[in-house]
């Protein structure tokens, strides 16, 4: 069920490159997580599904402004800067 | 031919004062790039997102004004996509929890009331802008400026069951008046309101249109939709189901280029969050929730015996309501009513001018001493329309203005007295009256306009002339 094709659209939505070897591997690799997510099939379907680990709910924070980031460190990562910009590709078709 | 169109409508929350997972501040509007973020929103590793409170209060006042059953749990999504906007490499969005269901929208029609069902309203955050140097389709590279990045939007979206791109831009216009009633939004500001259409002819692919950046552009993208769908099938093509964009400066939709694969965007529950149990903040708002513009309306009919159509268009607006509603405490509300929609309204629209910055130059006690003058018979109703006039194009005072423009009426007796000249001064004129020749009467009002300048009313001086001449006959 997974076949070449699964995998370069997997690796594709990663934004990954992968050779033609590379997914021969990738295949076996996934058949294997596919086959341990089938084990959740044997359990009982009535019981609630796990959204969230943590017993918290409602944790909020109250609307009050505080001072952002200097714009310095907010850029000091960046490769390409413009005039207080990150300059990223073009992505217009 | 059967058209159907459904919105996508994304709402900024945009009276908050911090955006939805940081505390960044939220009037970034007109600042520099990127001086309005911090980890959390520039999606540096390791950064924590928290929900702003008063977001979860303003979606959940939206929702409940809409009509529209509010999850009991709702929680957060992660929606994968890659685009340089979207800095995390996802955009924490709501999948199959949202903040509610269904809903509706009641609008007004050619043909009548009709409501506008909904689909569902969720809460995401806005992505970051992208820009670029000199034309877009020339540029190199884009700019990319993260301070809109995590601003709290919702999205609503209907049901297909809008008709006409004419019913689209009723339907958001109304949407817009009742976020500003829930005061949660302001639709003035850049990018406050942008929508996805989604259109189909019967027999057609639905197709759809991203991205529209204002209500006039929903109408227009929706219209040359039509026109093009219905030219193709004059033709005999078929309608391919497809995403195009609204190129707002001429006007027309483009074809974006049709991906092979649907998008997807694999998502998964936002491990960052915890769920929100929306009953603890409901009753709350509840308690909260303004007075909605359909109330008000019912409201002003009953309480100031207005008409309908008087009380339909001041709830559009809820200053010119509340303005409304200062001035006919002074004076008669139905004379109040009348003025402010069918003469202010009138004169901002003309001047493309907004109730607030009318409201700024001409303020509810100016316009009860203009009208006070008027309903002693001080000053002509064509006086009040000038007054009205110089104060929203130059200012000054309603006094100066009436004394310098000359606008005060010549009170009853003066006119009289005025009259009585005319006769006397002109014998000639009363002989050729009084041999037939009625329009003699003429030459003596002009007497009378001539002695006031113009500020006689000419019937009334013909008429009380008239009298006087029978009179002393
Ligand atoms: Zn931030």
């Amino acid at each position: 069920m997974i076949d070449d094709d699964a995998v370069r659209h997997i690796a594709n939505l990663s934004k990954i490159e992968v050779d033609d070897d590379e997914i021969q591997e990738f295949k076996r690799d996934f058949e294997r997580i596919i086959e341990f997510f089938n084990r959740l099939d044997e359990i009982d379907p009535d019981v609630e599904p796990t959204y969230n680990v943590i017993p918290l709910k409602n944790v909020v924070r109250k609307d009050m402004p505080r001072k952002p980031l200097d714009r310095e460190k907010v850029l000091a990562n960046a490769k390409f800067r413009e005039e207080g910009y990150f300059k990223g590709p073009r992505v217009v078709e | 031919m059967d058209v159907v169109i459904g919105l996508e409508v994304h709402v900024q929350l945009n009276r908050l004062k911090t955006k939805l997972f940081c505390s960044c501040p939220l009037d970034y509007h007109g600042r520099e790039p990127n001086t309005h973020v911090c980890p959390v929103c520039l999606g540096l590793p390791g950064a924590m997102p928290v929900i702003n409170r008063e977001a979860v209060r303003s979606a959940i006042k939206v929702a409940l004004a809409l009509n529209a059953e509010i999850n009991p749990v709702m929680r957060f999504d992660r929606k994968n996509y890659f685009y340089p906007d979207l800095p995390k490499g996802f955009q924490i969005s709501q999948y199959d929890m949202p903040l509610a269901w269904g809903g509706y929208v009641t609008i007004e029609t050619e043909s009548g009331e009709k409501r506008v069902t909904l689909k569902r309203i969720h809460m995401e955050e806005d992505p970051g802008k992208l820009s670029y140097k000199g034309s877009i389709t020339t540029a190199k590279y884009s700019l990319i400026d993260y301070n809109r990045s995590g601003a709290p939007l919702l999205e609503i979206v209907t049901e297909p069951v809008l008709r006409s791109p004419k019913e689209a831009r009723t339907f958001l216009n109304t949407l817009r008046i009742i976020l500003e009633y829930l005061d949660v939004f302001d639709g003035d500001l850049e990018g406050a309101m942008r929508v996805d259409a989604n259109i189909s002819i019967a027999g057609g692919g639905r197709v759809e249109i991203k991205n529209i950046s204002s209500f006039k552009g929903v109408e227009r993208a929706l219209a040359y939709e039509i026109t093009r769908q219905k030219n193709l099938m004059r033709r005999g093509r078929k309608i391919e189901r497809e995403t195009r964009h609204f190129d707002e400066a001429n006007s027309i939709t483009v074809s974006l280029r049709s991906k092979e694969e649907e998008q997807d965007y694999r998502y998964f529950p936002e491990p960052d969050l915890v769920p929100i149990y929306t009953s603890e903040f409901v009753d709350d708002v509840k308690d909260a929730l303004p007075e909605m513009p359909w109330e008000k309306r019912e409201r002003l009919i009953k309480q100031y015996s207005l008409s309908l159509e008087k009380a339909k268009i001041l709830v559009l607006d809820p200053k010119m309501a509340d303005y409304f509603e200062r001035v006919a405490k002074e004076i008669d509300p139905r004379v109040a009513a009348s003025w402010i929609v069918d003469v202010l309204r009138g004169e901002l629209n003309y001047r493309d001018m907004s109730f607030s910055e009318g409201e700024r130059r001409l303020n509810s006690d100016e316009l009860v001493e203009l009208l006070t003058y008027f309903l002693k018979g001080r000053i002509t109703e064509k006086g009040v329309v000038e007054v009205i006039r110089t104060k929203l194009d130059h200012g000054g005072s309603v006094e100066e203005i009436i004394q310098s423009k000359g606008l005060f009426s010549i009170p009853q007796d003066e006119i009289d007295r005025l009259c009585r000249e005319a006769i006397e001064k002109n014998p000639k004129a009363v002989e050729d009256y009084r041999a037939g020749k009625k329009q003699a009467a003429n030459f003596l009002v002009g007497y009378v306009m001539k002695m006031t300048e113009g500020r006689a009313d000419p019937g009334e001086t013909a008429r009380k002339i008239r009298e006087i001449l029978e009179e002393i006959s």
